[in-house]
Parts: C-alpha cells; structure tokens; sequence
C-alpha cells in the first residue's frame, strides 16, 4: 500500500476512532488486495510505510465483496462496477480480503 | 485526406548499472535503509547484455519476434533465450550501456559528461564502426583524468556513470544551488535526450525519410527539463532533433503520463492533416528512474530484475502516400472530465464511443492496444497482467452491448489482444508498440484495423484526481489518395466544356 495512503489511513483513525472507520479495497489482483487489507490490520508487511509495525484492526472489504454489494443501490452497483465483476477473479480477491479481515481485524461483526 | 504513419522505430538500452545508481527504488532505499537485505543481494539478480538480447520479449519490442509468436512461448520468458536473438531487429535496436554513456556524452552540449580516457578511446573505436554512431564520434572528445571524474564523484558535485560497478565517467551538476539543474536531474535528462536520438537515428532509416524532410517533432516522455524558474519549460523535442540533424524542424514537448504519446500522436495527425506540416516525428526517449522500480518483488521472487532497460521509440506521420496506414482522426474517443472514473466509464468513453462513431462492432477491431505492459514486470508486483485486464474490460463491456456471449470473453482477449511486451517505462507501453507490427500487416493486407488506447494515471502529480484516456482507430489505407469532394473526373470536364459551349453558343443565337 502507498506510504501517503497508509499515513492517511493512520490520520483518519486517530482523528474518528478504529471503531468508527471501515477501509474499502478496489485493487484488482487477490494478492495485492490481500496486502492492503493486511497494512489496515496487522500493520505493514513490508516495513516500510507509517504503518509498519501499527496493527490498527479496522474492518476492511473490497468493494466486490458480497456484503459490500448488498449494502449499495444494485443499478448503481451494475453501472460502476458491473463490468468489473465480470473481469476479475471475485471469489479469488473475497477469500483473500476476507480470512485477512478474520485473522486480524479487532471487530468481529 | 487522413495522415498516415510513415514509419516505426523502437529502442532498448540495457543499463544494469544505472538500475543501481539511478532507479528511484534503489536510490531511495539506499538514503532509507542503506543495510537493507535488498541492497546486499541486488547485485547477484542484474543480467547481463547477452540475457537481455536474448530475452524474447527484448526481441519482441525491436521487432524480431512476432507477438502471436511470444504467446506461443512458454512462460516464464525470462529464463528462456531466443536462439535467433539479435542486437539489431527491424524496428531498432538493444544497445549496451557502455555505448549508451558515449552517446550520452555526444548529446552533451554544455561539457557536463565526462568519460574516463581510455574508456572513451575505446567508445570511439564502437562509434566508428556503427552505422547509426559513426556521424557522432568526433563529439566524443578526448576524455578525462579518472582522477578529475573521482573528485567530482566525490565531492558530490557529479553523478557518477559506472560499468560493472567501475566508475568510468560522470555528470556534473549545471548549477550550484538549482535542483532542477542538478547532477541527478542532469543524468536523468540526458538520458531522455540520448535515447530520444537513438529512436530517431533509427527512423531515418526505417521510415526512409531525408532529415531535412522532418518539419516538426513532438516529444512525449515524462520527464521534464528546465530550471528552477520553469522546471518543466522543455524542450527535449528540438534538442534531439539538433542531435540526430533534423536542420528544417522545430518542435516541442508533449506531456500526459502513459498517454502523452497517444496525444502527441494525435497532434502530429493533425498538423498533417490541416497541411500545416508535411512530416511530424514523434519521438520519445527512456527514464532513468523507473529502472528496478518493482525490483524488490522481482528479487523477493528470485527473479532477475526485470526493468533493466530505458525504452524509446519514433514515429513518423506524414501526408497520406496511399500505402502506409491511415490514422482515422474522425474516430477519436476521449475520457472527458464529466465522464466518471469507474473502470466502466472509461472502457466506455475511450472504446465504445469511437466504434459507435464509425457504426463499427467491438469485433470489427483486428487488435486492441491499450497499456502493452510486459506481464512478466508487473505480475510478481501484484498489478496482474495489465494488457489481459483491459482486454477483458473491453470484451466484458462488449457482454454489456449485447455484442458478445459471457462464455466468449476469453476468445476475445485471444483473438483481440496481444501479449503484453513493452518495458514498464511510464509512456512506452501506451498503445504504440503495437504500431510496427500493425503497420508491417496493414501494408502485407493481413491486417485492417487497430486501435490505440492511451491511458494516463493523471493523480500521480496530485494537481487532480481524475485518469485520462485518448483513443483511435489506425486503418489499411484504402489506397486513394484524392479526397472525393476535390477529384473531378474526365468526363466531368469534358460535361463542364460542352455546357460552356452550349451556354456561348445560345449567346451567340440571341445575337
């Protein structure tokens, strides 16, 4: 993940609580989501960003996931993301994004 | 009349040593974790020239591996050697790094490149016995003390040019204070420059156009040249086209992240078809600092490192010969501002509106090209295979129109893309390494229409966070060469003198 994103990511939190942000993922690739989810929970892998060694444990979903797309107006949901349900490996990017978010995430809803 | 493009030219220069020196991974790493495990063993993964001859998606770039073919190799590519590989290909060339610095010291024109003695006597003897270097060897001057390039290294006031780890030169800062104008950005212009007129040294050969034919020439990297008043005031353009002889041309410098050069092209079309020019180059040389940029992942992998070379290319659109293929300006899609940002909006600004322009179905379209990033580069760094995604993009809005079946996407992304083989160089993937190949099949007649796709990730400078995307159709030319409005047939004005006559002669009669 970007170190600005991550400082942002970092910012964001302190300023309205872990409890009160949700992080949502639009990468295209499992492994890649997989580690961003990973930077927002247990802390950078890399060790390189503000991140690194910061296990924030928010909720983190990527914007295909099946809980993700029930909380949004479905034509709207067809219009912006439609085509790109169709092309990347959904189930491949929601098992990554989600046994991270299991692992490592402190809210359990 | 539409212009066409008169001819092709793409270039490699293999620079294991600037990987180290100059790729932004490795200099920041260097200043943020100088004990890094990555910077001990980074040595150990830098090919050598010969692998990166024969590396087949090398050969593929220069033009002597057809794409259908590279796809027919099994991956990986890197571990493979292409046994027919060669320097040279029919669009260009692979030069090795030790050329690369004398021709950097050539382009040269404020004494800033210094190149030790010996090492320069030697570049000397290269130069006059290639071809395309020869005109250039008198400018490689003397040399210098190894000692003089040392204290200049060491006092920090030059950037030094090293050969298997050796110092053999270095480029000195323009300006005391001036970042704009220091040794690294010096080094990394130059290096702009000196690949830029290595594409367009090989254009004048491949497209067979006399220097002082080019009129104008449009620069389309991504780096910028100026000082700390005007830090991107260029312009690369016309300081290559001094280079590479272009007396009778001016120019100037295009720029749009990865698609500056679908816009410079664009550009040049456009001054060819107003008749404001008769021959625009475009032209666009290599960056330094995105050498060894996915390094980390490629050496996590066990992997050579990849991005070990500075791309370039040339185009040239000229007027409309009836041969070459025509450049369809009546096709153009664009990602306007209003246009929304999701994956789908751009698809369908930059794909659908140009085929629903001309009445045209998305498999009327022989080849897409969108961003021809070798999958090998980007795949161990978690970004996918950039040509297949947006193949699949296409095809799944094409799924949208009702145009293709679901269970036809894969065929699609077969039968309208390529494998991707263009170095992650920023501009160089852009769609337009498919034109030396589109163009060779269009002239043979095995091919009638491609499109080129340029998209540029606009957020990076952080002045917005829009994308962008410029697109058109690149045609067969018909082989007409008159517009239909201008041509007036025989018999036409054989019709046009009898009316003439009649008129005259019942003037005559009323008499």
């Amino acid at each position: 993940m970007d170190l600005e994103i991550q400082q942002r990511v970092k910012d964001l939190t302190e300023k309205y609580g872990a409890e009160n942000v949700v992080v949502l993922l639009g990468g295209s690739e499992a492994e890649a989501a997989g580690l961003s989810a990973e930077t927002v929970t247990a802390g950078d892998p890399t060790y390189a960003g503000p991140l690194a060694g910061v296990s924030l444990g928010l909720r983190v979903y990527h914007i295909l996931e099946e809980e993700i797309k029930n909380e949004c107006d479905q034509a709207v949901y067809d219009e912006q993301c439609g085509m790109m349900e169709m092309v990347l490996d959904v189930e491949a990017i929601s098992n990554e994004v989600r046994s991270i978010r299991e692992m490592y995430s402190q809210y359990k809803d | 009349m539409y212009p066409v493009i008169r001819g092709v030219s793409y270039i490699l220069v293999h620079t294991p040593d600037m990987v180290l020196h100059n790729g932004t991974t490795q200099t920041l790493e260097r200043e943020t974790n100088p004990d890094s495990e990555y910077l001990k063993v980074i040595r150990n993964h830098l090919r050598s020239y010969d692998d990166a001859v024969s590396y087949p998606v090398n050969q593929t770039y220069i033009g002597n591996i057809d794409p259908e073919e590279l796809a027919n190799i099994e991956r990986p590519w890197f571990n493979k050697k292409f046994k027919n590989a060669n320097r040279y290909g029919k669009f260009g060339e692979i030069m090795p790094e030790d050329e690369f610095y004398g021709l950097m010291k050539v382009c040269d024109v404020f004494d800033l490149v210094k190149l030790e003695k010996s090492f320069n006597q030697e570049l000397k003897i290269k130069f006059e016995n290639n071809n395309y270097l020869k005109e250039l060897s008198g400018r490689l001057g003397e040399g210098s003390e190894i000692d003089e390039i040392n204290k200049l290294v060491e006092n920090g006031v030059a950037e030094g040019l090293y050969l298997n780890d050796k110092l053999v030169g270095c480029v000195k800062r323009a300006h005391e204070f001036d970042t704009n104008l220091s040794s690294h950005v010096i080094t990394e212009n130059l290096a702009v420059k000196a690949s830029g007129v290595l594409a367009a040294l090989h254009i004048i050969e491949k497209a067979n156009v006399k220097r002082e034919e080019i009129d104008y020439i449009i620069e389309c990297s991504e780096e910028a040249c100026g000082d700390m008043n005007q830090r991107g005031g260029g312009n690369f353009a016309k300081a290559i086209g001094e280079i590479a002889g272009f007396k009778n041309a001016t120019g100037c410098d295009v720029r749009g992240f990865c698609a500056g050069p679908a816009h410079a092209l664009l550009y040049a079309s456009t001054l060819i078809q107003s008749k404001v020019f008769k021959n625009v180059l475009v032209v666009a040389g290599g960056a330094t600092a995105k050498l060894g940029m996915n390094g980390r992942d490629h050496v996590k992998k066990g992997m050579p490192i990849m991005e070990d070379v500075l791309g370039g290319f040339a185009i040239l659109v000229s007027e409309n010969d009836g041969i070459n293929p025509v450049i369809r300006t009546d096709s153009v899609g664009k990602h306007s501002i209003g246009a929304g940002a999701s994956p789908q909006a751009v698809i369908e600004a930059i794909v659908a509106a140009p085929l629903e322009k001309l009445n045209l179905k998305f498999t009327d379209v022989d080849k897409y090209a969108p961003e021809m990033q070798n999958p090998e580069v980007t795949e161990p760094a978690g970004a996918g295979d950039v040509p297949t995604q947006n193949y699949k993009m296409i095809a799944a809005l094409a799924v949208k129109k009702g145009q293709l079946e679901r269970s036809q996407i894969n065929d699609f992304v077969k039968n309208h893309g390529y494998v991707g083989y263009a170095p992650t160089q920023g501009h160089v993937p852009s769609g337009v390494p498919i034109l030396g190949f589109a163009r060779d099949k269009m002239i043979k007649g095995e091919m009638n229409r491609v499109m080129l796709v340029g998209k540029g990730s606009l957020f990076l400078a952080r002045m917005t966070n829009l994308f962008d995307g410029i697109s058109y159709l690149i045609e067969k030319n018909s082989g007409t060469l008159e517009d239909k409005k201008e041509v007036v047939t025989k018999d036409e004005v054989k019709k046009m003198v009898a009316e003439a006559l009649k008129d005259f002669a019942s003037h005559l009669l009323d008499e």
